[in-house]
């Protein structure tokens, strides 16, 4: 089954790599298994992350996005992430709907991710799915997902070329915009331009640009109405140029260096999770001080570390 | 490690504008803890299959108040078949007269949940026929 999965992936046949991505998703040790299989072979798609509040037309612009990238003949993917509901376990992703352009096009392949309850951060299962679709010959893997918190914020942070949307009537919305949020973004797009507010609304950006003082490269604004396709030729445009910086300043290199350091932390995390914290939850000694802590027969600091105390010395 | 979830995908076939029911169900699903996701309105057969493989989905969830199932839904059906996907287990919902429940059934659309169902009952449904 493994050899014909990779042999599918490698031939870029749909069904092979999504079925690849769910293994990735619900069977992270055999997921393991095809990325060493994979990783050393495999050199890493151009990413765009993009990010903004919900309907400010992430989706739509990603679908002219990608439309003008097919133009060129280039090979893309799509990940839309949506967040998972913490009390059901359950996501609602709904990203295709807007996608109707590109969902036909045998060039393009979309998949629907749900963030997952990670711990502190990125599902790690994200950035193997990027690693997988490198490996199936996409040229731009395009990761979209809603800018509101820490999770979102790493998402986009994994991105060559990060978009961070927003629209006129934002508003007092941009001021609430995580601090790094606005870090991350290397290209800001004004989408629905053609709405009341925008020159307001780019004064607004602008000083903030001003103020997060980013050296080398300065975020350029883009203006865009997506179901037009107004502007969208100069925003595919900036990317290119952001690129090509970053090809050419060596950041790629070291972006790319980043993003790995931090996957290696993320894999530590999720092992010693699996392999440690998880059987002393469900443990019956978790089970005992946990009703301890609640008569107040005990401290939660004292717990943790009777728990963790044959696993090793803290 | 394994952290299964079951994955449906939503699809409304057709011409067809009426997709309250379809994001009713959804919803209910996701509620559920079943990730799911939404094609939108007026998808060929073409699109909710490749939409269905793309995603991996468990299910296949088809709303269609427009009366043209029997003519739809076999398609559909049939791309899965020829895709290698036979296997996604496909339930219906919507506007779909008892005397074709049968013809669907035929079709290997057991489930048939018309208006009034409660969610539970697609829930359980799912979750007995998935795997």
């Amino acid at each position: 089954m493994m050899k014909e999965l990779l042999e599918g992936i490698k031939n870029g046949n749909e069904r092979k790599i999504a079925q690849a991505i769910t293994i990735i998703e619900n069977h992270r040790n055999m997921g393991f298994k095809l990325l060493k299989k994979l990783y050393r072979e495999t050199s890493l798609a151009y990413l765009v992350g993009i990010t903004g509040p919900p309907g400010s037309g992430k989706s739509t612009l990603t679908d002219k996005i990608v439309s003008k990238w097919r133009e060129k003949d280039l090979k893309v993917a799509v990940i839309a992430i949506d967040p998972t509901s913490q009390f059901s376990g359950g996501a609602l992703l709904g990203d295709r709907i807007r996608m109707s352009n590109v969902s036909t096009d045998r060039g393009v392949f979309i998949r629907s991710m749900a963030t997952r309850g990670s711990l502190g951060g990125l599902n790690p299962a994200i950035y193997d799915t990027v690693l997988l679709l490198s490996a199936a010959g996409y040229d731009y893997i395009l990761i979209e997902t809603v800018g509101v918190g820490q999770n979102e914020v790493d998402i986009v942070d994994l991105a060559d070329t990060t978009l961070v949307v927003t629209v006129p009537e934002a508003g007092d919305e941009i001021q609430t915009f995580k601090a790094g949020l606005m870090e991350v973004g290397d290209i800001f797009v004004l989408n629905k331009s053609d709405r009341p507010g925008v020159d307001k609304m780019q004064l607004t950006l602008e000083q903030m640009i001003n103020l997060a003082d980013k050296e080398g490269w300065e975020p350029p604004i883009v203006k865009t109405v997506a179901t037009k396709k107004d502007g969208i030729e100069n925003l595919t445009n900036k990317i290119d140029e952001h690129k090509n910086y970053l090809e050419e300043s060596k950041l790629l290199e070291d972006n790319r260096e980043e993003v790995m350091r931090r996957q290696l932390i993320n894999l530590l995390e999720e092992k010693v999770l699996a392999r440690i914290v998880n059987p002393i939850k469900s443990s019956a000694e978790f089970t005992d001080k946990m009703k301890k802590i609640k008569e107040v027969k005990k401290d939660p600091y004292t717990a943790a570390e009777e728990l963790l105390a044959d696993k090793f010395q803290i | 490690m394994s952290d299964k979830r079951i994955k449906v995908l939503i699809a409304k076939p057709g011409l067809d504008g009426h997709d309250r029911g379809a994001k009713v169900i959804a919803r209910g699903l996701k509620e559920a803890g079943m990730e799911v996701v939404y094609t939108g309105l007026r998808k060929t057969p073409d699109d909710i299959v490749r939409a269905a493989i793309q995603e991996d989905v468990d299910v296949i969830g088809l709303s269609i108040l427009s009366g043209a199932h029997k003519h739809l839904f076999p398609e559909v059906m049939k791309k899965l078949k020829e895709e290698g996907a036979g296997d996604v287990v496909v339930i219906s919902g919507g506007i779909i007269p008892e005397e074709d429940h049968q013809f669907l059934k035929d079709l290997g659309i057991e489930g048939i949940f018309t208006p009034g169902t409660p969610i539970k009952e697609i829930v359980d449904f799912i979750e007995e026929n998935v795997n």
